[in-house]
């Protein structure tokens, strides 16, 4: 176990620093002179000092990104030039929106994916299994940004919703129940889209198990079919729909970018998406390191969880 | 998202169903025909009766599905079905030059280490993992809001860049399947150099495989372009692509839907083709593979 958790962090602290040079080098893509841009409308003689600073601009590039993490290690993401905000307060005010669509849609789509694949496991080709193969590939085949306008525009255009159309968003904090509202059409979407990967893993994960031996002993044991769905099968089919939840993360993530763009949700991604058009660009920087890092943390978990799931994983 | 990729590389050889014969299906023909009448319309956009997807026209704006106007008309009078044929180049475009890209690089990569092995592939599979890791949709739009001003030319670089962990990892794994097999060994100890065991005997053996992967990532590339259309990261107006569209409807949803409708249906129903396509032909060669 040691050795697999040594291996895993090497790993982990390997991509993060990827990231982290990737994210830094970002800025030298800027055509021109990069402190002209990033200052854009606040160009100061000032300003260009502090930016100076910040940056280490006028160093070489390796000692530029020395500077700049050593800052990124403290919590000090930058100073926007065009908002004058911290660029760490502006992301922090805005995650907790993308974790609780995130947190909803995946409560939704679990509790649909499993139960649902075990019942088309039980009987593959069966009339269920086929209707449930072809409707999810279907909806594999309807990217979010198309689900979303066209959810939109039904339910909240053509039946009148309340609090789901565009611009009603509300703070969970000022009335929670509106807020749910406001992010039910978001997090349908993003459910709907992993609950499709979900089932199809599952279901042809459970399948090969319920080919196993172990399952026909426990048949013919008398055990009821629910109980060697749930008790038996479940936890060995799960390593692949745990790892396709990990790699979900990052689709989930940008998904949600869309969703919130589109509804006017102040969530990381429509944060990004006003930088982007501001020019804002230590803004969109330190939302492309957090995201990224945080997409990295959260398959590193799920890389444990399925460790815990099927212990036979790390003797490979 | 990059979710059909996903499923079809997780999803074990479909042996879990009983596969239907060898048949690939009335289906699959018409997602073929389907799939050849959108690439016919893109290629010779040009030349067909078709109105200026350009031409503003203000005397019909937001005009419904017509004779005149097949898909109705945009908010600036614009003919919705041409914008939808001409948008589908850019669709095209960028599927076909990111996986070419892709698996120009990837695959020659994934198949020589999965040949190879050793300190190679090593050091092959564990960069691959790593930028793997990087989740590449954020990548491909962080890269493209500061790599200004932007262009088809690279969208495709930056996407195709982005394909080439996960082309290389599909790759190395079926190369790894066959590389083992007696007619590999035969071939070596008969004296065949790598390169001809490599071309004439492992990639008659992948490409089929590769074929099906190849289709379903130009679907995953087309909904990446749309996704970065739709916010506003792809061509920019007033180049029709279906992305752009389907943004541009976003305002105006109320009083346009049908500007919302036909791009999305040209785009899902593209999609599906694909994607079924895609998926066929994988159990298609893995059930004769199976019988060799």
């Amino acid at each position: 176990m040691t050795r697999y958790l040594v291996r895993r962090l090497v790993t982990f602290v390997l991509v993060v620093f990827v990231i982290s040079v990737g994210a830094f080098y970002l800025i030298h893509l800027l055509p021109g002179d990069p402190a002209a841009v990033i200052l854009g409308t606040g160009d100061s003689p000032a300003n260009r000092t502090k930016l100076y600073a910040q940056l280490g601009l006028n160093k070489p590039i390796y000692e530029q990104y020395v500077v700049w993490i050593k800052n990124v290690l403290h919590g000090n993401l930058g100073t926007s030039f065009i908002s004058e905000t911290s660029v760490w307060g502006t992301i922090r005010a805005a995650i907790p929106i993308d974790l609780e669509i995130m947190f909803i849609s995946q409560i939704l789509a679990f509790a649909a994916a499993v139960p649902l694949a075990m019942r088309s496991a039980r009987r593959p080709d069966g009339w269920l299994d086929r209707v449930l193969s072809a409707g999810s590939f279907t909806l594999l085949s309807i990217p979010s940004f198309i689900a979303i306008v066209l959810l939109v525009l039904f339910v909240a255009i053509d039946l009148g919703v309340p609090h789901t159309g565009v611009s009603s968003y509300v703070s969970l904090t000022s009335d929670w129940v509106v807020n749910l509202e406001s992010l039910a059409l978001p997090s349908i979407v993003l459910a709907v889209g992993s609950f499709v990967v979900y089932f199809r893993v599952l279901r042809s994960d459970l399948i090969a198990t319920l080919q196993e031996e172990f399952i026909t002993m426990a048949r013919s044991k008398g055990l009821s079919q629910r109980r060697i769905l749930w008790r038996h099968a479940l936890r060995p089919s799960s390593v692949s729909v745990l790892g396709a939840a990990g790699v979900n993360i990052g689709g989930l993530l940008a998904g949600g970018f869309i969703v919130q763009y589109l509804l006017d949700i102040p969530g990381l991604g429509y944060t990004l998406i006003q930088a982007i058009g501001l020019s804002d660009y230590l803004v969109v920087q330190g939302i492309v390191l957090v995201v990224s890092v945080g997409v990295v943390l959260i398959n590193f978990f799920f890389d444990m969880v399925i460790n815990l799931v099927d212990p036979r994983i790390r003797r490979e | 998202m990059s979710s059909a990729f996903a499923v079809s590389e997780l999803l074990e050889s479909p042996a879990a169903t009983p596969e239907r014969k060898r048949r690939l299906g009335l289906l699959f023909w018409i997602c073929v025909g389907w799939l050849s009448l959108n690439v016919l319309a893109a290629i010779f956009a040009n030349v067909l009766p078709l109105d200026n997807p350009l031409q503003q026209n203000y005397s019909a704006i937001n005009v419904g599905p017509s004779l005149h106007h097949l898909f109705g008309t945009d908010d600036l009078g614009r003919d919705i079905f041409s914008r939808v044929v001409f948008g589908s180049r850019v669709s095209i475009e960028v599927g076909l030059g990111a996986m070419a890209i892709g698996f120009g690089v990837g695959a020659p990569l994934g198949m020589l280490a999965a040949y190879r092995r050793g300190t190679l592939d090593t050091v092959l599979s564990l960069f691959m993992y790593v930028f793997l890791a990087f989740p590449a949709i954020i990548a491909t739009i962080a890269v493209l809001s500061f790599w200004t001003p932007r262009s088809l030319f690279k969208i495709v670089i930056v996407v195709g860049v982005a394909s080439v962990p996960l082309v290389f990892r599909v790759i190395r794994a079926s190369t790894m399947n066959v590389a083992t097999r007696e007619f590999v060994v035969a071939a070596k100890v008969q004296g065949a150099t790598d390169r001809r065991i490599l071309v004439k005997e492992l990639l008659p053996n992948v490409a089929p495989i590769g074929v099906s992967f190849l289709l379903i990532g130009v679907a995953t590339v087309i909904t990446l372009e749309g996704s970065l259309a739709f916010l506003g990261l792809s061509v920019s107006p007033p180049t029709p692509s279906w992305g752009n569209m389907i943004n541009e409807s976003r305002t105006i949803l109320q009083t346009n839907p049908w500007l919302a409708i036909f791009p999305s249906a040209a785009m899902c129903l593209f999609l599906l083709c694909l994607n079924f396509i895609g998926d066929r032909l994988r159990s298609h060669f893995d059930v004769s593979d199976v019988k060799l």
